[in-house]
């Protein structure tokens, strides 16, 4: 089968990978990149456990094709800790919140909470919901999910203020 | 690993043209949360198609000189739910593909596809109807433009004949010139459903906003494909604004549907939606037009 080479840039650095042109953006993150944190939940767009950012906003990366990923900014749970690997404010306010139980949803509620975690203005739960509303849990029931979001959004904008 | 045959790619709209005229049998592949599901499911498995994602001249909204605003096929939900010129405009078509599936589902569909795909639950479709949206299809020999009004053939089929894509979607200027308009969609779920029922309606109101000049009312999953009620439209075009008017689009609207039983919902259910929303939808779009029932 035909093969490419696609380069973007993953987690801040810029990388180039010979892909199957018939791979996913998943296929080729979790196979040459080793971003286990993409998890193949339902791999029909469905339930969002494959969610990565690209160019800043949150794509099912199991229904999008690598080969579109060329010249793209792609961000991925492994991108938020820094490079000691500390875990990031929402990371932790998901441990804390008791956000996680079998953990398999996570990194992909995690991706789909960046672009709200980052609004300068605060969310409702309600609008809360809605960002996250392409992500299945069969855990947690939703609510401290929403909790770690909330909780982190607004430790967020405190933070700008006081600066 | 997506079972495809052959993969196409393309630099320009030309190029595409060019290659399905050379292989009428592969698939456009847009943003793929139509085929590449269908692809997993085994029934296109094996396809070839031809890769458009990438043709950013296919994206993009704009105002022409003539006050018409175009739509480009590849522009996502998001896209379209957040641009300027549909929020002061349209803000209705942005209301309506805002309900589309979820964040991630509306950062990857785009509003071609939606209508290509052919289906009636279209939530695009409807208002796209609503407003008498005109399709600019091009293929390697020419373009040809098309009232959306007669795309739809058939569930799933539509008029997009051999070497044919979508290229544009247009909105005249009389077409959305002091028009307000309101969408419901009737969903099981408030995300990632499919809508049970969905009806747009828009109207235009004379100076003192008493009378409709023009109403418009299109209906999803009310007929095997995206239907406008002209029997409803009729008889509200003139009539005075008052609960009256709401009986009269309601019964027109129940003569033109067709629902079918689904497991979605009963035939009955839906004609009971269809009477509730085409009220529901017009109230709500003569409010918006700043005209008031019974005031
Ligand atoms: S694995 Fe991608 S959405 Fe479920
Ligand atoms: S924690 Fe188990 S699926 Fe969400």
């Amino acid at each position: 089968m035909a093969k490419k080479d696609i380069t973007c840039t993953v987690n801040g650095k810029v990388r180039t990978y010979s892909v199957d042109v018939r791979e996913s953006l998943s296929d080729m993150l979790r196979g040459q990149a080793g971003l286990d944190s993409i998890k193949h939940g339902c791999d029909v767009g469905e339930c969002g456990a494959c969610t990565v950012l690209i160019d800043g906003k949150p794509f099912n990366s199991c229904i999008y094709m690598a080969i579109w990923a060329e010249g793209k900014e792609i961000i991925t749970l492994e991108g938020l800790s820094d490079t000691k690997g500390a875990l990031s404010d929402i990371q932790q306010a998901f441990i804390d919140e008791g956000a996680v139980q079998c953990g398999f949803c996570t990194p992909g509620f995690i991706m789909a909470s960046i672009p709200i975690i980052s609004s300068e203005t605060e969310s409702s739960r309600e609008e809360i919901r809605r960002q996250i509303s392409g992500n299945l849990c069969r855990c947690t029931g939703y609510e401290n999910i929403v909790n770690a979001i909330e909780k982190t959004q607004k430790k967020r904008i405190a933070e700008k203020k006081s600066k | 690993m997506y079972n495809f045959g052959t993969i196409y790619e393309t630099t320009s709209v030309e190029d595409a043209l060019r290659l399905k005229k050379e292989h009428p049998q592969a698939h456009f592949l847009a943003g793929g949360s139509d085929i590449l599901i269908k692809v997993r499911e085994g029934k296109l498995a094996g396809c070839d198609v031809i890769n458009i994602y990438n043709l950013d001249e296919l994206r993009g909204i704009c105002l022409e000189e003539d006050g018409s605003i175009l739509i480009r096929p590849l522009t996502s939900f998001t896209d379209v739910a957040m641009h300027p010129i549909i929020k002061q405009y349209i803000p209705v078509l942005g209301e309506a593909v805002n309900q589309i599936g979820g964040p991630q589902v509306r950062n990857i569909g785009t509003i071609g596809g939606n209508i290509c795909n052919g289906v009636t639950s279209a939530d695009s479709a409807t208002t796209l109807k609503a407003y008498d949206a005109m399709l600019e299809i091009s293929s390697i020999d020419g373009t040809r433009v098309l009232p959306y009004g007669e795309f739809n053939l058939g569930p799933g089929k539509v008029d997009l004949r051999e070497g044919e894509l979508l290229c544009g979607i247009r909105i005249r200027k009389e077409s959305y010139e002091k028009t307000y308009g309101h969408y419901i969609k009737y969903a099981m779920r408030r995300a990632m459903d499919i809508a049970t029922l969905g009806c747009s309606v828009n109207v235009t109101l004379s100076e003192d906003k008493k009378t409709v000049t023009r109403l418009r009312i299109a209906f999803g999953v009310a007929a095997p494909i995206p239907i406008r009620s002209t029997t409803a439209e009729a008889s509200a075009n003139g009539h005075a604004v008052n609960e009256a008017l709401l009986d009269l689009v309601s019964e027109g609207a129940l003569a033109d549907v067709n629902p079918r039983t689904s497991w979605r919902a009963s035939k009955e259910f839906r004609m009971q939606l269809v009477k509730e929303m085409a009220k529901r939808a017009t109230k709500a779009a003569i409010e918006k037009a700043g005209g008031t029932i019974n005031g």
